[in-house]
């Protein structure tokens, strides 16, 4: 497969300028998580509204373009969504939002916010 | 005379396509290709010659067992060894360490006693020395780096606790070639037992154990041009003698009863069930195609290609190399950082070009740390690797700035 064709523009952006990049104050769900074989670590913070949706996301990391791109654009994708919804969210989901062909070494860098995110939401009691 | 391109046409791999693009495989250092004199001696030891050695009567086994034991000596030969017996087959550098801290370290160091390793060392020389410190109270003390990426050899200051120095012999990350024979003087004027991880010196430099003087030596075949799980942990006689099993179960006895049991000679003490023989074998045939090159030509041509790699990679703006600029004071390894591209990237871009790499934490997450880095690319050679594979390297680096730079 052609790995140029995984590093668009828009995967490009997303690593060098993110947009959900940063610390949120007063969190009510932080959590972390590392790909102990390469290395990549993101931490996502979260805010709830009463209704139990997302009302705000960022995260913290450092990693491959994959791994953070892919949390950047799942973040965007958050905001407003129930803790149920988020459990459904699967390999799938991501792999649309990110739009492009994802090589199966890779495979775990994209999927990272992915396992961020529900061992996060995990953590809520219901 | 060494000549390389006759060398590569031993390796059937490196005729091998990646999407249609030749091989370039800059991945040594993790393991090498290997000749097709090695694989047809392995083919040929399951055709001919297959047996469990050391138990029957029959041909087969006499064959097997002889097969076996001459590795053990050309093995010996091969680093300068005074007995056969100081050879112990393992499965890799990492077990033979596990055998050190298993049945040295572990039953003979206590609390106030220290082992002396570093900071460049690979996880190999290092977890299994936190065990023995988490189960009998020795301490460890890591020695530092200096800002060439050479040991800072005024910290290796042993005093009467300092039992063992435990060092690399050549850094899988930042290439340094450590003066292990000074090193073993002091550990031995100091009373310490020096073990030597050699994984990334044996398949690449002249090695005489007796010239350095180590107590220990530790190297994996599959880096040799061997087949993977074959290893070699060189021991002093004496020390072997005086040391407990580390696998117990068969072969490794003399005579068992219900009640106890009996320990074989070494060094067939260590080497508990059936053997790899067809490991043996690949490593006796790979060590006669280094001998015919000759090892002095070996790292003759690694040092040229290291010298013309470290030029060609200098070149390209904002990358950073790890280690010692020299490349007589360095292995075949150069680990870099391209700026703003994780190495994992450009390990994934310059798999389109058919070149194969190293990412990550290369299995040394304390040298990492101690960089500053959370991980590193890096190319790796050996002797089949030639000038325009460098010259590949070079342009598909470049490649992956302009790919970063959309």
């Amino acid at each position: 497969m052609n790995a140029e064709a995984m590093y668009n523009e828009v995967i490009l952006d997303h690593y060098k300028y993110p947009q959900n990049f940063g610390k949120l104050e007063n969190p009510n769900i932080v959590h972390r998580e590392s790909n102990t074989l390469c290395g990549d670590v993101v931490e996502i913070q979260m805010k709830l509204n009463g209704e139990n949706k997302i009302s705000d996301a960022k995260f913290i990391g450092q990693g491959c373009a994959i791994s953070q791109s892919s949390t950047d654009i799942l973040l965007n994708n958050i905001k407003g969504k129930t803790i149920e919804n988020i459990k459904n969210f699967d390999k799938d989901f991501i792999l649309k939002l990110l739009g492009i062909e994802i090589s199966p070494a890779r495979l775990k860098c994209a999927l990272l916010p992915l396992v961020a995110l529900k061992t996060a939401v995990q953590k809520i009691k219901s | 005379m060494f000549d390389v391109e006759k060398v590569r046409e031993d390796f059937p791999i490196l005729k091998r396509k990646i999407d249609g693009k030749p091989l370039v495989f800059l991945d040594s250092a993790s393991t090498s290709q290997k000749p097709i004199q090695v694989i047809n001696a392995i083919k040929e030891y399951y055709e001919m010659h297959n047996a469990n050695p050391h138990r029957s009567l029959y041909k087969l086994c006499e064959e097997a067992t002889e097969l076996y034991e001459n590795t053990r000596k050309k093995v010996a030969e091969f680093i300068n060894a005074k007995h056969p017996e100081e050879i112990i087959f393992v499965r890799n550098t990492n077990e033979a360490m596990n055998l050190i801290a298993h049945s040295f370290a572990l039953p003979k160091l206590h609390n106030p006693n220290e082992i002396i390793l570093s900071v460049m060392e690979h996880h190999a020389n290092i977890v299994p020395w936190q065990y023995v410190r988490d189960n009998n109270g020795a301490s460890l003390k890591f020695i530092d780096i200096k800002k060439d990426g050479t040991l800072n050899l005024e910290q290796l200051n042993p005093n009467s606790n300092t039992k063992m120095v435990s060092l690399t012999n050549a850094s899988n990350v930042l290439g340094t070639i450590n003066p292990i024979k000074d090193i073993g003087k002091i550990a031995h004027e100091n009373g310490s037992l020096f073990v030597v991880d050699g994984a990334q010196s044996v398949p690449h430099m002249p090695i005489d154990v007796q010239d350095i003087g180590c107590d220990f030596l530790a190297f994996s075949g599959h880096k040799m041009l061997a087949p993977m799980n074959i290893g070699v942990l060189y021991g002093r006689k004496e020390l072997l003698e005086d040391m407990e099993p580390f696998m117990l179960g068969s072969d490794m006895i003399k005579e068992v009863t219900l009640e106890k049991a009996t320990w074989n000679d070494v060094p067939w003490k260590f080497e508990a069930g059936t053997p790899n023989v067809e490991g043996a074998v690949g490593l006796s045939t790979a060590i006669d195609y280094l001998n015919d090159l000759g090892m002095d030509d070996v790292r003759k041509h690694e040092k040229e290609i290291t010298a013309y790699a470290l030029d060609k990679l200098s070149e390209i703006d904002g990358l950073k190399v790890y280690g010692p600029t020299a490349a007589d004071m360095r292995g075949g390894v150069i680990s870099f950082n391209l700026a703003g591209i994780h190495s994992h990237d450009l390990a994934t871009i310059l798999n389109d070009f058919g070149i194969a790499i190293r990412s990550g934490h290369h299995c040394c997450m304390p040298l990492m740390k101690r960089l500053g880095i959370p991980a590193a690319a890096r190319a790796s050679f050996y002797i089949y690797t030639t000038k325009y594979e460098i010259d590949a390297l070079a342009n598909a680096l470049k490649r992956s700035k302009a790919v970063f730079s959309k």
